[in-house]
């Protein structure tokens, strides 16, 4: 064993803030034993040392947003054993994925001077729309922890354990009071994946949806709940349409939501 | 890598820029040992962050803004708060300010921890990355992780996540931590304001090139403290304004080569960041970083961007210092927020983001409907300063072989800190010589 190489790992951005890439630099007690185990043969973010593929696993951060993307990623998936997608844009196009429901030419002009200077797609989509992946770590950011078990199950030969059930039960298990029930905010949890340790209700806030939706999740039940508390529909559309806007669930709910809002403003 | 093409020009390439927060490129053309131009091309996709603010409520823009930027969410969150509360009118109080000041400091001692050890010790000691000089260097790297990890300790108490922290909203926090809480991280914070000054007398050995440079420099000036979470607008040629004229100062522009808007300062280029707060602020300091500073000889202005390092050092014993005084200082029981009202108007809010000042602008109507949003990066502001230091070593060092000399460039580069998610991509670095 001690012989034999270590496996290749590659670190790949795409549209993205970095912050999922920086979680393996937030590591700091374990970052040396993770690079005792694994070859981290190319991130950028860390090291200008660059080990050509392929690679045994790729981990991709950010989401499709430009033409010579629709091509990278494809390369990345030809040269890679294993492609982990990590993070909300990875997954499922992120906040800049809010460009799939407007005219992209005009958020061109909103932000930019000479818009013709810009190469970009007019929709953000996550990396599992163009090529096989082998695993999707969700949130926004990716929790730590979940990513060292990633790379230890793929070391281990075995499959992540990464639950898929929603935030309630982290929210049971820590004990925290259901800040739904008790106070009254609205809170996405009961749609909401885990991973997160149920941060926002433990800091007495709603649960805003950034590990994207649990494996059955019943949107439009708890969307009627928060309507029912008083939820202005726009603010429903909002509060599922952020991190993870284009995912499933949350995103044919909140299409749900605002074609009935434009048909009822058109009456 | 070293291309001779078929016209006898020369082109060096570094397939991308590393150890910089995104992807970014470069283009230097030497012609007779003469450098003829310089270009930082930023092809950062761009997310379109201020279009799609428009139509969100004014509660928003401290999760949603945060998202820029994973090395310095605070920043972002910092100034979107106090833009939003300066429109709505709303006071925070002093237990808010010094929360914010609190998260603050425990971004900017990830964030310099960071910088300083992973991105930019190793050019100075001859390695491709931190995880090479572990081998060489093993008790400086754990040293390295062990200050990184109490800032982000600090944070995830006070934010509830390193990255992205959940707990800041508009008028304040949904809760304060306990001092009890607190008082925990006492021992290493303690122990991280020792190794800073450790860090100090390291990074300061280290060999720095002679290259000074004129910019005007531009930072907050706090009018208790070193300026972090806010204050008003000074600069070297005397500039002193508040934050809500920083756009009658400071003018955007669009150029080809780069997704992220270039910017000026009342015309001119202007520089942000750690040596610009170092220079118009030297006087807040504590005794014990100045006395640190000038002992390893870095005087009261410091003009070599090169030594940014040590100067970050020497800030991120200042963010000790303060998360320190902070925490013995506070006392429980203080209300977590204000109250914040929708209303129609327009707000500006400002904050020192590790790389420097980032501003945010907001419109909204009544009902707290974001109409217009405006965001400056620091990074964005420095590129025109980043490409005359560009043009300024390469022309220095002009007679250096290519290898030698693009590696000096890459390290004017990450002199700044580039947070290129801020602002750039994909940094592909080619030097012509014909």
């Amino acid at each position: 064993m001690a012989d034999a190489p270590l496996p290749k790992i590659a670190v790949w951005k795409f549209a993205s803030c970095d912050g999922c890439q920086l979680s393996l630099l937030n590591c700091e007690d374990e970052l040396l034993s993770i690079v005792g185990a694994v070859h981290i043969a190319y991130f950028p973010e860390a090291t200008r040392a660059f080990v050509e593929g392929p690679y045994e696993v790729s981990l991709v951060e950010g989401s499709v947003t430009t033409p010579e993307d629709l091509e990278r990623i494809h390369e990345i998936r030809e040269k890679s054993g294993i492609v982990v997608t990590i993070g909300a844009c990875a997954t499922a196009g992120g906040i800049q994925a809010l460009r799939n429901w407007a005219d992209v030419d005009e958020f061109r002009s909103i932000v930019y001077a000479h818009p013709e200077y810009l190469h970009t797609l007019d929709t953000s989509t996550p990396i599992s729309d163009h090529i096989n992946v082998d695993f999707e770590l969700r949130g926004c950011p990716i929790d730590k922890y979940q990513l060292i078990e990633v790379l230890a199950a793929y070391l281990q030969k075995r499959k992540p354990r990464v639950p898929t059930y929603s935030v309630c039960v982290e929210c049971k298990r820590k004990g925290v009071v259901c800040v739904a029930v008790a106070k009254g905010l609205p809170c996405l949890g009961p749609i909401t994946q885990a991973g997160c340790g149920a941060l926002c209700p433990s800091f007495a806030r709603g649960c805003y949806g950034c590990f994207g939706p649990q494996d059955s999740p019943n949107v439009r039940s708890l969307t009627n709940g928060l309507a029912h508390n008083g939820m202005s529909e726009d603010d429903i559309v909002r509060v599922l349409r952020t991190f993870n806007a284009d995912a499933g669930a949350f995103k044919a709910e909140s299409n749900r939501r605002a074609d009935a809002l434009a048909k009822g403003a058109a009456k | 890598m070293t291309h001779q093409l078929k016209d006898g020009s020369q082109v060096l390439q570094v397939g991308m820029l590393a150890r910089v927060e995104g992807e970014g490129g470069m283009h230097i053309e030497i012609k007779d040992k003469v450098v003829q131009s310089v270009k930082l091309n930023i092809f950062e996709p761009p997310r379109f962050y201020e279009a799609f603010l428009r139509g969100r409520k004014y509660t928003e823009p401290p999760d949603i803004t945060a998202r820029i930027c994973g090395i310095c969410p605070v920043a972002y969150q910092s100034a979107a708060t106090e833009a939003i509360e300066a429109i709505s009118g709303a006071v925070t109080t002093p237990e808010i300010q010094t929360m914010r000041r609190l998260l603050y400091c425990g971004e900017w001692i990830e964030s310099h921890a960071l910088h300083i050890f992973m991105l930019h010790a190793p050019d100075f000691l001859g390695f491709d990355s931190v995880i090479e000089m572990a081998a060489d260097y093993g008790p400086v790297v754990e040293m390295a992780l062990r200050i990184k990890k109490a800032g982000n300790d600090l944070m995830t108490l006070v934010g509830g996540r390193a990255i992205h922290p959940v707990n800041v909203k508009v008028g304040g926090f949904y809760r304060f931590p306990t001092k009890a809480d607190m008082l925990t991280l006492r021992p290493d914070l303690e122990r991280g304001l020792e190794e800073s000054f450790e860090t100090i007398k390291l990074v300061s050995t280290f060999a720095f090139p002679e290259m000074e440079q004129p910019y005007e420099y531009v930072a907050l000036r706090h009018p208790d403290f070193y300026g972090i979470e806010r204050g008003t607008v000074v600069s070297t040629m005397g500039a002193d304004f508040p934050v809500s004229e920083f756009p009658a100062h400071v003018k955007e522009f669009h150029v080809e080569h780069s997704n992220a808007l270039h910017a000026h300062f009342d015309g001119k280029m202007y520089m942000v960041g750690p040596l610009a707060r170092y220079t118009l602020n030297f006087a807040q300091l504590s005794d014990r970083c100045k006395e640190a500073a000038l002992a390893v000889g870095l005087g009261e202005t410091c003009r070599n961007q090169f030594k940014s390092i040590i100067v970050r050092a020497v800030e991120m014993a200042y963010a000790f210092e303060e998360a320190l005084r902070i925490i013995d200082g506070w006392t429980d029981g203080a209300a977590p927020s204000v109250p914040v009202a929708p209303k129609a108007g327009e707000g500006m809010g400002a904050s020192e983001a590790p790389r420097g000042i980032i501003f945010h602008r907001y419109v909204t109507d009544a009902d707290g409907i974001i109409q217009d949003a405006q965001i400056v990066p620091p990074t964005a502001q420095n590129q025109p300063s980043i490409e005359a230091d560009l043009k300024t070593a390469a022309q220095e060092w002009v007679d250096m072989d290519d290898h030698s000399l693009t590696h000096r460039c890459e390290q004017a580069i990450r002199n700044y800190d580039p947070c290129i998610s801020c602002a750039t991509h994909f940094l592909d670095l080619r030097i012509k010589r014909s």
